[in-house]
Protein backbone atom coordinates (compact mmCIF):
# COMPACT_ATOMS: atom_id res chain seq x y z
CA UNK A 1 0.00 0.00 0.00
CA UNK A 2 1.07 3.55 -0.48
CA UNK A 3 2.67 5.70 1.94
CA UNK A 4 -0.29 8.04 1.93
CA UNK A 5 -3.82 6.35 1.78
CA UNK A 6 -7.04 8.55 1.13
CA UNK A 7 -10.02 7.10 0.26
CA UNK A 8 -13.29 8.07 -0.05
CA UNK A 9 -12.64 10.68 2.79
CA UNK A 10 -14.64 13.62 3.74
CA UNK A 11 -15.35 16.04 5.99
CA UNK A 12 -19.17 17.76 6.72
CA UNK A 13 -20.02 20.45 9.19
CA UNK A 14 -22.98 21.60 10.69
CA UNK A 15 -23.59 25.06 11.00
CA UNK A 16 -26.97 26.49 12.42
CA UNK A 17 -28.45 22.93 11.92
CA UNK A 18 -27.99 22.62 8.40
CA UNK A 19 -25.06 20.54 7.08
CA UNK A 20 -22.39 21.80 4.88
CA UNK A 21 -20.08 19.59 2.44
CA UNK A 22 -16.11 21.02 2.88
CA UNK A 23 -15.07 17.77 1.11
CA UNK A 24 -16.43 15.11 -0.41
CA UNK A 25 -15.23 11.29 -1.30
CA UNK A 26 -11.35 11.87 -1.87
CA UNK A 27 -9.41 9.39 -3.26
CA UNK A 28 -5.59 9.89 -3.02
CA UNK A 29 -2.80 7.92 -2.71
CA UNK A 30 0.93 9.38 -2.26
CA UNK A 31 4.29 7.81 -2.03
CA UNK A 32 6.97 8.55 -0.10
CA UNK A 33 8.99 11.35 -1.11
CA UNK A 34 6.75 13.08 -3.87
CA UNK A 35 5.91 16.50 -4.27
CA UNK A 36 2.27 16.98 -3.99
CA UNK A 37 0.23 20.18 -4.54
CA UNK A 38 -3.47 20.92 -3.69
CA UNK A 39 -4.74 22.87 -6.18
CA UNK A 40 -8.50 24.85 -6.48
CA UNK A 41 -9.79 27.91 -5.81
CA UNK A 42 -11.09 29.27 -1.85
CA UNK A 43 -13.43 27.00 -1.06
CA UNK A 44 -12.43 23.77 -2.95
CA UNK A 45 -11.49 22.19 0.44
CA UNK A 46 -7.55 21.61 -0.04
CA UNK A 47 -6.85 23.38 3.35
CA UNK A 48 -9.62 21.17 5.19
CA UNK A 49 -8.19 17.84 3.08
CA UNK A 50 -4.45 19.22 4.43
CA UNK A 51 -5.55 19.59 7.60
CA UNK A 52 -6.87 16.02 7.56
CA UNK A 53 -3.92 14.16 6.66
CA UNK A 54 -1.56 16.60 8.98
CA UNK A 55 -4.27 15.70 11.99
CA UNK A 56 -5.52 19.17 12.69
CA UNK A 57 -9.37 18.57 11.79
CA UNK A 58 -10.30 14.75 11.31
CA UNK A 59 -11.99 13.97 8.25
CA UNK A 60 -15.61 12.27 9.24
CA UNK A 61 -16.01 10.11 6.77
CA UNK A 62 -13.53 7.50 4.77
CA UNK A 63 -10.13 6.71 5.54
CA UNK A 64 -7.01 9.16 6.00
CA UNK A 65 -3.75 6.56 6.74
CA UNK A 66 0.06 7.36 7.04
CA UNK A 67 2.33 4.67 6.67
CA UNK A 68 -0.50 2.25 7.31
CA UNK A 69 -2.10 3.93 10.62
CA UNK A 70 -4.93 6.05 10.81
CA UNK A 71 -4.55 9.89 11.21
CA UNK A 72 -6.05 10.71 14.79
CA UNK A 73 -3.77 13.56 15.70
CA UNK A 74 -0.90 16.35 14.30
CA UNK A 75 2.38 14.19 14.99
CA UNK A 76 5.94 15.42 15.76
CA UNK A 77 6.80 13.48 12.28
CA UNK A 78 5.12 15.33 9.72
CA UNK A 79 5.52 19.27 10.34
CA UNK A 80 2.92 22.08 8.93
CA UNK A 81 3.92 25.35 7.76
CA UNK A 82 1.38 27.83 7.40
CA UNK A 83 0.69 30.80 5.47
CA UNK A 84 1.16 33.39 8.37
CA UNK A 85 4.54 31.02 9.17
CA UNK A 86 3.41 30.57 12.98
CA UNK A 87 6.28 32.00 14.39
CA UNK A 88 6.57 32.50 18.26
CA UNK A 89 7.00 36.38 18.75
CA UNK A 90 8.55 36.26 22.26
CA UNK A 91 11.65 33.67 20.45
CA UNK A 92 14.50 34.96 18.45
CA UNK A 93 14.96 33.48 15.02
CA UNK A 94 17.19 30.53 16.66
CA UNK A 95 15.29 29.48 19.27
CA UNK A 96 12.62 29.24 17.82
CA UNK A 97 14.00 26.90 15.04
CA UNK A 98 15.16 25.06 18.16
CA UNK A 99 11.32 24.63 19.26
CA UNK A 100 10.47 21.04 17.79
CA UNK A 101 14.12 19.89 19.03
CA UNK A 102 13.61 20.72 22.77
CA UNK A 103 10.10 18.45 23.19
CA UNK A 104 11.88 15.41 21.33
CA UNK A 105 14.80 15.97 24.58
CA UNK A 106 17.22 17.12 22.54
CA UNK A 107 20.31 18.68 24.75
CA UNK A 108 21.10 21.85 24.25
CA UNK A 109 24.65 22.14 22.56
CA UNK A 110 23.55 19.77 19.73
CA UNK A 111 20.14 21.78 19.40
CA UNK A 112 22.03 25.35 18.63
CA UNK A 113 24.33 23.12 16.21
CA UNK A 114 21.09 21.58 14.66
CA UNK A 115 19.22 25.23 14.28
CA UNK A 116 22.71 27.22 13.16
CA UNK A 117 22.91 24.46 10.57
CA UNK A 118 19.68 24.70 8.81
CA UNK A 119 19.62 28.64 9.43
CA UNK A 120 22.83 28.47 7.29
CA UNK A 121 20.61 25.97 5.11
CA UNK A 122 17.99 29.06 4.29
CA UNK A 123 20.53 31.71 4.42
CA UNK A 124 19.56 33.46 7.37
CA UNK A 125 23.22 32.66 9.43
CA UNK A 126 23.22 36.11 10.02
CA UNK A 127 19.81 37.10 11.79
CA UNK A 128 20.03 34.38 14.91
CA UNK A 129 19.23 36.97 17.53
CA UNK A 130 16.47 38.97 15.20
CA UNK A 131 13.08 38.63 16.53
CA UNK A 132 10.52 38.00 13.74
CA UNK A 133 9.19 41.17 13.45
CA UNK A 134 12.43 42.46 12.68
CA UNK A 135 12.74 40.15 9.33
CA UNK A 136 9.99 40.45 6.24
CA UNK A 137 7.30 38.14 5.03
CA UNK A 138 10.17 35.98 3.25
CA UNK A 139 12.60 35.44 5.56
CA UNK A 140 9.88 34.65 8.14
CA UNK A 141 8.84 31.72 5.89
CA UNK A 142 12.36 30.72 5.83
CA UNK A 143 12.64 30.52 9.44
CA UNK A 144 9.58 28.81 9.64
CA UNK A 145 11.03 26.19 6.45
CA UNK A 146 14.47 25.82 8.91
CA UNK A 147 11.98 25.21 12.06
CA UNK A 148 10.28 22.21 10.02
CA UNK A 149 13.74 20.85 8.59
CA UNK A 150 15.36 20.86 12.01
CA UNK A 151 13.16 18.29 13.46
CA UNK A 152 13.62 15.73 10.23
CA UNK A 153 10.36 15.56 9.75
CA UNK A 154 9.21 12.57 7.24
CA UNK A 155 6.25 14.75 5.52
CA UNK A 156 5.75 18.83 5.46
CA UNK A 157 2.20 19.99 4.88
CA UNK A 158 2.28 23.89 3.59
CA UNK A 159 -1.00 25.71 3.26
CA UNK A 160 -0.89 28.04 1.09
CA UNK A 161 2.86 29.17 2.85
CA UNK A 162 3.99 31.77 0.08
CA UNK A 163 0.56 33.13 -0.17
CA UNK A 164 1.71 36.83 1.73
CA UNK A 165 4.38 37.42 -0.38
CA UNK A 166 5.08 39.44 -3.47
CA UNK A 167 5.69 37.57 -6.86
CA UNK A 168 9.64 38.14 -7.00
CA UNK A 169 9.99 37.06 -3.27
CA UNK A 170 7.35 34.15 -3.72
CA UNK A 171 9.21 32.73 -7.23
CA UNK A 172 12.64 32.68 -4.96
CA UNK A 173 11.10 30.97 -2.25
CA UNK A 174 9.94 28.73 -5.04
CA UNK A 175 13.36 27.97 -6.20
CA UNK A 176 14.78 27.59 -2.80
CA UNK A 177 11.72 25.09 -1.11
CA UNK A 178 12.37 22.96 -4.81
CA UNK A 179 16.37 22.87 -3.99
CA UNK A 180 16.15 22.11 -0.33
CA UNK A 181 12.91 19.53 -0.97
CA UNK A 182 15.25 17.40 -3.43
CA UNK A 183 18.48 17.13 -1.36
CA UNK A 184 16.59 16.53 1.77
CA UNK A 185 14.03 14.03 0.11
CA UNK A 186 10.76 14.83 1.81
CA UNK A 187 7.48 14.22 0.96
CA UNK A 188 5.72 17.89 0.82
CA UNK A 189 1.93 18.00 0.52
CA UNK A 190 1.46 22.06 -0.66
CA UNK A 191 -1.88 23.87 -1.03
CA UNK A 192 -1.90 26.62 -3.28
CA UNK A 193 -4.18 28.23 -5.43
CA UNK A 194 -1.49 29.27 -7.88
CA UNK A 195 -1.23 27.48 -10.80
CA UNK A 196 2.01 28.48 -11.69
CA UNK A 197 3.74 27.74 -8.87
CA UNK A 198 1.87 24.33 -8.55
CA UNK A 199 3.26 23.40 -12.17
CA UNK A 200 6.51 24.87 -10.97
CA UNK A 201 6.67 22.17 -8.00
CA UNK A 202 4.93 19.63 -8.15
CA UNK A 203 5.69 15.83 -8.91
CA UNK A 204 1.41 15.77 -9.55
CA UNK A 205 -0.72 18.06 -8.76
CA UNK A 206 -4.03 17.30 -7.15
CA UNK A 207 -6.91 19.72 -8.85
CA UNK A 208 -9.93 20.62 -6.84
CA UNK A 209 -13.36 22.09 -7.34
CA UNK A 210 -15.92 23.88 -4.94
CA UNK A 211 -19.73 22.90 -3.76
CA UNK A 212 -18.78 20.28 -2.60
CA UNK A 213 -15.11 20.29 -2.68
CA UNK A 214 -13.78 17.23 -4.08
CA UNK A 215 -10.93 15.95 -6.47
CA UNK A 216 -11.33 16.94 -10.13
CA UNK A 217 -8.68 15.35 -11.51
CA UNK A 218 -4.58 14.23 -10.20
CA UNK A 219 -2.19 15.47 -13.25
CA UNK A 220 1.25 14.06 -13.54
CA UNK A 221 3.73 16.64 -14.36
CA UNK A 222 6.18 15.52 -17.00
CA UNK A 223 8.70 18.16 -16.63
CA UNK A 224 12.70 17.83 -15.04
CA UNK A 225 13.79 19.13 -11.88
CA UNK A 226 14.60 22.95 -12.47
CA UNK A 227 11.90 24.03 -14.58
CA UNK A 228 11.65 27.05 -17.07
CA UNK A 229 8.62 28.98 -16.08
CA UNK A 230 8.53 29.96 -19.48
CA UNK A 231 9.16 27.02 -21.83
CA UNK A 232 6.91 25.20 -23.84
CA UNK A 233 6.60 21.92 -22.02
CA UNK A 234 5.47 24.33 -18.69
CA UNK A 235 2.27 26.38 -20.91
CA UNK A 236 1.32 23.25 -22.17
CA UNK A 237 1.20 21.81 -18.23
CA UNK A 238 -0.62 25.14 -17.47
CA UNK A 239 -3.09 24.56 -20.29
CA UNK A 240 -4.12 21.10 -18.99
CA UNK A 241 -5.23 22.54 -15.64
CA UNK A 242 -7.07 25.73 -17.47
CA UNK A 243 -9.03 22.71 -19.10
CA UNK A 244 -9.75 20.45 -15.54
CA UNK A 245 -10.75 23.57 -14.06
CA UNK A 246 -13.15 24.55 -16.66
CA UNK A 247 -12.17 27.71 -17.27
CA UNK A 248 -11.09 27.79 -20.72
CA UNK A 249 -14.72 29.51 -22.18
CA UNK A 250 -12.89 32.31 -24.46
CA UNK A 251 -14.76 30.68 -27.67
CA UNK A 252 -18.33 30.11 -26.03
CA UNK A 253 -18.12 34.45 -24.95
CA UNK A 254 -21.02 36.37 -26.42
CA UNK A 255 -20.77 39.85 -26.67
CA UNK A 256 -23.76 42.29 -26.15
CA UNK A 257 -23.39 45.58 -27.65
CA UNK B 1 17.29 66.30 24.08
CA UNK B 2 14.08 64.21 24.28
CA UNK B 3 15.01 63.81 28.10
CA UNK B 4 14.88 68.05 28.70
CA UNK B 5 12.30 68.40 27.28
CA UNK B 6 10.28 66.15 29.59
CA UNK B 7 12.70 67.46 32.34
CA UNK B 8 11.39 70.62 31.69
CA UNK B 9 7.30 69.92 31.11
CA UNK B 10 7.90 68.48 34.75
CA UNK B 11 9.28 71.08 36.56
CA UNK B 12 6.74 73.50 35.23
CA UNK B 13 3.99 71.53 35.66
CA UNK B 14 4.63 70.83 39.27
CA UNK B 15 6.01 74.31 39.91
CA UNK B 16 2.71 75.37 38.53
CA UNK B 17 0.78 73.67 41.40
CA UNK B 18 2.89 74.72 43.85
CA UNK B 19 1.81 78.52 42.49
CA UNK B 20 -1.53 77.19 42.35
CA UNK B 21 -1.34 76.08 46.22
CA UNK B 22 0.69 79.66 47.28
CA UNK B 23 -1.58 81.19 45.54
CA UNK B 24 -4.92 79.47 47.49
CA UNK B 25 -2.71 80.18 50.59
CA UNK B 26 -2.79 83.89 50.04
CA UNK B 27 -6.28 84.46 49.34
CA UNK B 28 -8.10 82.34 51.59
CA UNK B 29 -9.21 82.88 55.18
CA UNK B 30 -8.03 80.20 56.96
CA UNK B 31 -5.73 79.85 60.28
CA UNK B 32 -2.24 78.90 59.15
CA UNK B 33 -2.62 75.99 61.10
CA UNK B 34 -5.56 74.69 59.22
CA UNK B 35 -4.50 75.45 55.82
CA UNK B 36 -0.31 75.88 55.82
CA UNK B 37 1.44 77.10 52.92
CA UNK B 38 4.03 75.15 50.47
CA UNK B 39 6.68 76.58 52.50
CA UNK B 40 5.51 75.02 55.74
CA UNK B 41 4.37 72.14 54.18
CA UNK B 42 8.20 71.87 53.39
CA UNK B 43 9.24 72.34 56.55
CA UNK B 44 7.45 69.80 58.11
CA UNK B 45 8.66 67.62 55.27
CA UNK B 46 12.33 68.47 56.74
CA UNK B 47 11.08 67.61 60.07
CA UNK B 48 9.44 64.30 59.00
CA UNK B 49 12.82 63.04 57.28
CA UNK B 50 15.35 64.23 60.22
CA UNK B 51 13.32 62.67 63.18
CA UNK B 52 12.77 59.09 61.29
CA UNK B 53 9.43 58.99 61.29
CA UNK B 54 8.46 59.40 57.29
CA UNK B 55 11.33 56.46 57.04
CA UNK B 56 9.20 54.30 59.22
CA UNK B 57 5.95 55.06 57.57
CA UNK B 58 7.29 54.35 54.29
CA UNK B 59 8.50 51.27 55.63
CA UNK B 60 5.69 50.09 57.05
CA UNK B 61 3.79 51.23 53.72
CA UNK B 62 5.97 49.43 51.16
CA UNK B 63 6.53 46.30 53.73
CA UNK B 64 2.50 45.97 53.18
CA UNK B 65 2.22 47.22 49.66
CA UNK B 66 4.96 44.70 48.27
CA UNK B 67 3.43 41.61 50.43
CA UNK B 68 -0.40 42.63 49.53
CA UNK B 69 0.37 43.46 46.13
CA UNK B 70 3.13 41.27 44.76
CA UNK B 71 1.20 37.94 46.31
CA UNK B 72 -2.21 39.50 44.46
CA UNK B 73 -0.58 39.58 41.05
CA UNK B 74 1.23 36.51 41.32
CA UNK B 75 -1.70 34.56 42.23
CA UNK B 76 -3.80 35.94 39.87
CA UNK B 77 -1.90 35.50 37.17
CA UNK B 78 -1.18 32.23 38.41
CA UNK B 79 -5.08 31.42 38.63
CA UNK B 80 -5.73 33.41 35.35
CA UNK B 81 -3.99 31.02 33.28
CA UNK B 82 -4.85 27.99 34.51
CA UNK B 83 -8.82 29.47 34.73
CA UNK B 84 -7.88 30.88 30.80
CA UNK B 85 -6.41 27.42 29.68
CA UNK B 86 -9.83 25.97 30.81
CA UNK B 87 -12.73 28.11 29.57
CA UNK B 88 -15.37 25.24 30.93
CA UNK B 89 -14.18 25.72 34.17
CA UNK B 90 -14.40 29.29 34.05
CA UNK B 91 -17.55 29.66 32.81
CA UNK B 92 -18.70 28.58 36.12
CA UNK B 93 -16.62 30.97 38.10
CA UNK B 94 -16.90 33.99 35.95
CA UNK B 95 -20.48 35.45 37.80
CA UNK B 96 -18.95 35.22 41.10
CA UNK B 97 -16.14 37.32 39.67
CA UNK B 98 -18.30 39.03 37.94
CA UNK B 99 -20.14 39.79 41.19
CA UNK B 100 -17.44 40.13 43.69
CA UNK B 101 -15.37 43.02 40.85
CA UNK B 102 -17.55 46.27 41.31
CA UNK B 103 -17.54 46.15 45.18
CA UNK B 104 -15.07 48.63 46.54
CA UNK B 105 -11.92 47.57 48.36
CA UNK B 106 -12.64 49.68 51.50
CA UNK B 107 -16.57 48.14 51.37
CA UNK B 108 -14.43 45.16 52.86
CA UNK B 109 -12.61 47.29 55.49
CA UNK B 110 -14.80 47.07 58.50
CA UNK B 111 -15.15 43.25 57.85
CA UNK B 112 -11.64 42.30 57.31
CA UNK B 113 -10.91 44.51 60.89
CA UNK B 114 -13.45 42.49 62.22
CA UNK B 115 -11.45 39.08 61.39
CA UNK B 116 -7.92 40.45 61.93
CA UNK B 117 -7.83 43.23 64.24
CA UNK B 118 -5.91 46.35 63.52
CA UNK B 119 -2.55 46.01 62.19
CA UNK B 120 -0.61 44.95 58.63
CA UNK B 121 -3.16 42.69 57.69
CA UNK B 122 -5.80 44.82 57.10
CA UNK B 123 -4.12 46.77 54.29
CA UNK B 124 -2.72 43.86 53.00
CA UNK B 125 -5.64 42.63 51.92
CA UNK B 126 -6.89 45.46 51.08
CA UNK B 127 -4.35 45.97 48.84
CA UNK B 128 -4.40 42.26 47.79
CA UNK B 129 -7.89 42.70 46.83
CA UNK B 130 -8.06 46.26 44.62
CA UNK B 131 -5.15 44.85 42.84
CA UNK B 132 -6.77 40.96 42.30
CA UNK B 133 -9.92 41.51 40.63
CA UNK B 134 -8.37 43.36 37.33
CA UNK B 135 -5.06 41.15 36.98
CA UNK B 136 -6.98 37.94 37.21
CA UNK B 137 -10.06 38.74 34.24
CA UNK B 138 -7.51 40.16 32.30
CA UNK B 139 -5.17 37.52 32.39
CA UNK B 140 -8.18 35.27 31.30
CA UNK B 141 -8.85 37.33 28.71
CA UNK B 142 -5.88 37.43 27.80
CA UNK B 143 -5.37 33.57 27.78
CA UNK B 144 -8.48 33.48 25.84
CA UNK B 145 -7.31 35.80 22.78
CA UNK B 146 -4.30 34.06 21.87
CA UNK B 147 -3.92 33.17 18.67
CA UNK B 148 -5.14 29.42 17.32
CA UNK B 149 -1.81 29.18 15.77
CA UNK B 150 0.44 28.78 18.39
CA UNK B 151 -1.45 26.40 19.88
CA UNK B 152 -1.36 24.47 16.36
CA UNK B 153 2.43 24.95 15.87
CA UNK B 154 2.39 23.90 19.96
CA UNK B 155 0.56 20.91 18.89
CA UNK B 156 2.93 20.07 15.65
CA UNK B 157 5.86 20.24 17.64
CA UNK B 158 4.97 18.00 20.75
CA UNK B 159 4.97 20.63 23.57
CA UNK B 160 2.59 19.63 26.07
CA UNK B 161 1.71 20.98 29.73
CA UNK B 162 3.13 22.08 31.71
CA UNK B 163 5.95 23.49 29.00
CA UNK B 164 3.19 24.67 26.76
CA UNK B 165 2.20 27.23 29.88
CA UNK B 166 5.42 28.57 30.12
CA UNK B 167 6.69 28.79 26.41
CA UNK B 168 3.83 29.51 24.58
CA UNK B 169 0.13 30.63 26.84
CA UNK B 170 2.34 32.82 29.29
CA UNK B 171 4.61 34.81 26.59
CA UNK B 172 1.83 35.12 24.12
CA UNK B 173 -0.66 36.40 26.66
CA UNK B 174 1.80 38.53 28.39
CA UNK B 175 1.47 42.00 26.77
CA UNK B 176 -2.22 42.52 28.32
CA UNK B 177 -1.35 40.72 31.32
CA UNK B 178 1.76 43.37 31.70
CA UNK B 179 -0.55 46.30 31.58
CA UNK B 180 -3.18 45.03 33.60
CA UNK B 181 -0.56 44.44 36.27
CA UNK B 182 0.73 47.97 35.65
CA UNK B 183 -2.45 49.97 35.98
CA UNK B 184 -3.28 47.72 39.02
CA UNK B 185 -0.19 49.32 40.53
CA UNK B 186 -1.96 52.33 40.54
CA UNK B 187 -5.16 51.48 42.31
CA UNK B 188 -3.05 49.10 44.89
CA UNK B 189 -1.60 51.94 46.01
CA UNK B 190 -4.56 53.92 46.28
CA UNK B 191 -6.21 51.31 48.17
CA UNK B 192 -2.79 51.08 50.67
CA UNK B 193 -3.77 54.68 52.13
CA UNK B 194 -7.47 53.89 52.33
CA UNK B 195 -6.48 50.74 54.37
CA UNK B 196 -3.89 52.13 56.67
CA UNK B 197 -6.46 55.32 57.78
CA UNK B 198 -8.91 52.87 59.08
CA UNK B 199 -6.86 49.37 60.02
CA UNK B 200 -3.49 50.53 61.46
CA UNK B 201 -1.53 52.60 63.62
CA UNK B 202 1.71 52.75 61.19
CA UNK B 203 2.23 53.71 57.66
CA UNK B 204 1.24 56.76 55.37
CA UNK B 205 -2.14 56.25 55.59
CA UNK B 206 -2.03 56.23 58.95
CA UNK B 207 -0.03 59.12 59.27
CA UNK B 208 -2.57 61.45 57.92
CA UNK B 209 -5.00 60.87 60.25
CA UNK B 210 -2.43 61.17 63.01
CA UNK B 211 -1.66 64.48 61.79
CA UNK B 212 -5.32 65.29 61.33
CA UNK B 213 -5.57 64.45 65.64
CA UNK B 214 -2.64 66.53 66.10
CA UNK B 215 -4.40 68.96 63.92
CA UNK B 216 -1.07 69.43 62.30
CA UNK B 217 -2.49 70.29 58.56
CA UNK B 218 1.64 71.30 57.42
CA UNK B 219 2.37 67.22 58.29
CA UNK B 220 -0.60 66.37 56.81
CA UNK B 221 0.04 67.94 53.41
CA UNK B 222 3.82 66.82 53.06
CA UNK B 223 2.44 62.78 53.53
CA UNK B 224 0.01 63.06 50.75
CA UNK B 225 3.20 64.76 48.83
CA UNK B 226 5.00 61.86 49.48
CA UNK B 227 2.14 59.57 49.27
CA UNK B 228 2.23 61.33 45.41
CA UNK B 229 5.53 60.89 44.78
CA UNK B 230 6.15 57.30 45.71
CA UNK B 231 3.25 56.35 43.46
CA UNK B 232 4.96 58.03 40.46
CA UNK B 233 7.91 56.51 41.71
CA UNK B 234 6.09 52.73 41.65
CA UNK B 235 4.54 53.85 38.42
CA UNK B 236 7.66 54.45 36.92
CA UNK B 237 9.31 51.09 38.04
CA UNK B 238 7.19 48.97 36.84
CA UNK B 239 6.92 50.63 33.40
CA UNK B 240 10.60 49.76 33.25
CA UNK B 241 10.47 46.43 34.52
CA UNK B 242 7.39 45.86 32.10
CA UNK B 243 9.53 47.38 29.10
CA UNK B 244 12.24 45.04 29.65
CA UNK B 245 10.58 42.22 29.80
CA UNK B 246 8.77 42.78 26.54
CA UNK B 247 11.27 43.82 24.92
CA UNK B 248 13.39 40.54 25.87
CA UNK B 249 10.09 38.91 24.62
CA UNK B 250 10.65 39.94 21.45
CA UNK B 251 8.16 43.19 21.45
CA UNK B 252 8.21 46.66 20.70
CA UNK B 253 10.19 48.84 22.24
Amino acid sequence: MSYIHIENAGKTFTENGQEFTALSNVNLDIEKGEFICLLGPSGCGKSTLLNAIAGFDLANKGIVQIDGKDVVSPSTKNVTIFQNYGLLPWRTVIKNIELGLESKGVEKSERREIANKYLKLVKLENFADSFPRQLSGGMKQRVAIARALAVEPDIIFMDEPFGALDAITRMKLQDDILDICKNEKKTIIFVTHDIEEAVFLADRIVVMTPNPGKVKGVLKVPLHHFRDRTSGDFLLVRDKIFDLLNMKTEENIEYNI
Amino acid sequence: MKKLISIRYVVVSILLLVGLWQLAFIISDYSEALFPSPLMALQALIEMILDGTLLLSISASMYRFVIGYGLSVIIAVFLGLILGSLPKVFNYVNPSLQLLRPISPTAWMPFVVLLFGIGDLPAIVIIFIAAFFPVLLSTVSAVLKIDDIYFRVADNFGIRQPALMWEVILPAAFPQIANAIHLALGSAWIFLVAGEMVGAQSGLGYQIIDARNNIRADILLATIFVIGVIGLLLDFLIGLAEKKILKAWGGEQ
